[in-house]
């Protein structure tokens, strides 16, 4: 259906910058792609597009290497890390970026993502977590939260069978090398807009050669969950996001925990919910 | 001319070739040659990182060619088993990596020859027979992966990595302009439309012709036969008239080739074949070299894998058996007690009279 009003594009016709088609391979509902612009966005406003060198790794996002419009390598699961290890190394002006999954990241690759880390490696590692393997058709990886359908835990992930999942960006906060450390969701319009600005401090810390950065992305996967697309959101706010706890897990120095995001984010929701009960939200 | 061990001179001979980059993970026989580039690549605005594992060294590796830089990694054969899986994919990426094996004896002929790893595909492996062919044949490996954008091995052992002799290092220039490294990305074009990607799926990016990975697949093996056609290196002595002939490569091939100089010398009828390349490998000088013989002896290291490319060379002109086999020192890492001229002379005149061979040569050595 055309748009009334010119001022508004209709789904599909529009082409965000930085990307070289208005098409993607992904299911309906699919995370990745709203991911994938808030990443691409902040590169544009820095203006980094002509520096940015995008290390790819494995999972349905792989179909972006081929939309992007950055200089790209293509990396095998797991090893995008060290691929943009070599890459940095070679192109130390350039700001160097990893775009992995959590069964690319978490599962196969990682003690590469720990390393880099932990090297203190001047780039910045991007995880889409959905807490499944979209790509093979919704497997359980490292970090599917307990109590997950997959195809491979059809009564749901139990932690004595199983084990428990890893909050990989918890684990990278604790390395030295690491400088900035946060994870984003794009569950909701402001989550985006909070993750974008987690992307856009991740590259000016790149930029400034401090270290070591990595966001966390918590993305819908509604056919790797097995939910009608419209639910994915909620779902993941309810099970992923409840585990894999949103904000910032290093920044200026400063660790936060699990716990303590958890506390802060609670507190955040009463104070808007009392905001709007007055009246609205000032600043 | 300088008094170097092996691994300095691989070293310093990447370097000449405009080596910049390495990473690697420890290994004996093959920690000498991290140490050098770890020491002499930062003093030439190169890389060295020391990599956390062998897979990681494989990625840098990859990540330092895909800009456009001449980049190596190395092992021994046990950790090039762990690069495999990188190795095929960076066949199909098509980028120029050198790889140097400093194997334990000469257990690794499969692995390098048909690969460790997934795919149709090969690695020109270059085999030096001492320190002064390893400064050559490493300068080469840069430049052939370079000028067919395939990796090539440079295969070594204990011998040539830890033995020292006085060799001159010194850049040397290859035949024929190298193709320009268009495809390397360096984050320029972004946001133009012209952005590269340099990947081993076949595809490029949206909007251009692509050709897919089955098209991709058979360019790259289309492109292996090419190699085959045109860089095959080897070296034959008394071949001719020779009743027999040991086939050997490495340094195992100059102790063969010093002990059929002296039978010839005594008047026996015996010849060999080096090869230089063992993949592609020298099928024809070996089907030459069995044309008029009566056997054809297989000298190597192992219990017995260049033996069936030599058959496949000689096709039933001539019988052909192994001569050599396992011998290791008692750690395994180094050269055992069979690769001695008095026990390769005997061994080569055992099949040259048609007797029995000698029982291998046991070291003395256990935990």
């Amino acid at each position: 259906m055309a748009a009334t009003n010119p001022e508004l594009k209709v789904v599909g016709q529009q082409k965000p910058d930085l990307v070289l088609t208005q098409h993607h391979h992904m299911c309906p509902g699919c995370g990745e792609p709203l991911a994938l612009r808030a990443c691409l966005e902040p590169i544009q406003e820095l203006g980094l597009a002509q520096r940015a060198i995008a290390v790819a790794g494995i999972g349905c996002y792989t179909s972006f290497s081929m939309t992007t419009d950055l200089d790209l390598v293509q990396a095998l699961h797991g090893r995008a890390p060290s691929v943009a290890t070599g890459v940095k190394r070679m192109r130390p002006d350039t700001i160097v970026y990893t775009l992995q999954g959590d069964g690319d990241m978490v599962n196969e690759g990682l003690q590469e993502v720990l390393h880099t880390a932990a090297r203190g490696e001047n780039v910045t590692c991007v995880l889409l977590n959905n807490g499944v393997f979209g790509e093979t058709g919704g497997h359980m990886t490292a970090t599917s939260v307990l109590g997950q359908r997959t195809k491979n835990t059809l009564a749901g992930r139990d932690a004595a069978y199983h084990g428990f999942p890893i909050l990989i960006g918890d684990l990278i906060a604790g390395l030295e090398g690491a400088v900035y450390v946060a994870r984003g969701s794009v569950h909701n319009a402001g989550a985006v807009a909070r993750t974008k600005k987690m992307f856009r401090r991740a590259f000016e810390c790149q930029m400034r050669n401090e270290g070591f950065t990595f966001v966390e992305v918590l993305t819908m996967c509604p056919t790797g969950w097995f939910i009608p697309t419209i639910e994915g959101p909620k779902y993941m706010h309810d099970t992923l996001g409840e585990v894999h706890i949103m904000g910032e897990l290093k920044a200026d120095g400063v660790i936060r925990t699990t716990e303590e995001l958890h506390a802060e984010n609670v507190q955040k929701a009463v104070e808007i919910e009392q905001a709007l009960a007055r009246g609205g939200i000032e600043g | 001319m300088k008094l170097m061990e092996g691994s300095e001179a691989i070293a310093e001979a990447s370097i000449a070739a405009g080596c910049r980059f390495f990473a690697g993970y420890p290994m004996t026989p093959f920690t000498e040659l991290l140490e050098h580039f770890a020491r002499r690549l930062p003093e030439e605005g190169g890389v060295c990182v020391n990599a956390e594992s062998e897979l990681e060294a494989a990625g840098m590796a990859w990540g330092a060619l895909a800009t456009g830089a001449r980049a190596a990694t190395g092992s021994t054969g046990q950790g090039l088993s762990l690069m495999q899986e990188s190795f095929s994919e960076i066949t199909l990426a098509e980028l120029p990596l050198v790889v140097f094996n400093m194997a334990r004896g000469q257990q690794d002929y499969f692995q390098s020859t048909r690969g460790g790893g997934h795919g149709d595909y090969r690695h020109i492996v270059l085999a030096p027979m001492d320190i002064r062919e390893a400064v050559e044949l490493t300068q080469l490996a840069f430049h052939l992966a370079d000028k067919w954008r395939n990796p090539v091995l440079v295969y070594g052992d204990y011998l040539l990595a830890h033995i020292q002799e006085a060799v001159d290092v010194a850049p040397i220039a290859f035949d024929g302009p190298l193709p320009t490294k268009e495809w390397a990305v360096d984050g320029s074009l972004g946001g133009t439309g012209r952005s590269r990607i340099v990947s081993p799926l076949g595809f490029d990016k949206a909007g251009r012709p692509s050709p897919g990975i089955e098209a991709h697949l058979r360019r790259i093996t289309a492109k292996l036969r090419d190699i085959e056609a045109a860089e095959v290196r080897v070296e034959q002595g008394f071949c001719d008239d020779a009743e027999t002939v040991v086939v050997a490569f490495g340094p195992p091939g100059k102790f063969v080739r010093y002990v059929v100089a002296h039978l010839r010398e005594e008047g026996e009828k015996v010849g060999y074949v080096r090869p230089i390349t063992l993949w592609p490998f020298p099928y024809e000088t070996v089907a030459q070299a069995a044309e008029g013989a009566a056997r054809v002896g297989v000298f190597e290291l192992c219990a017995g894998q260049m033996i069936d490319d030599v058959r496949l060379g000689v096709l039933g002109r001539a019988p052909v058996s192994g001569i050599g086999g396992i011998s290791t020192d008692g750690s395994g890492f180094g050269v055992g007690p069979l690769l001695d001229t008095e026990i390769v002379r005997e061994r080569i005149l055992a099949l040259h009279h048609g007797e029995p061979l000698p029982p291998l040569p046991d070291n003395d050595r256990s935990f």
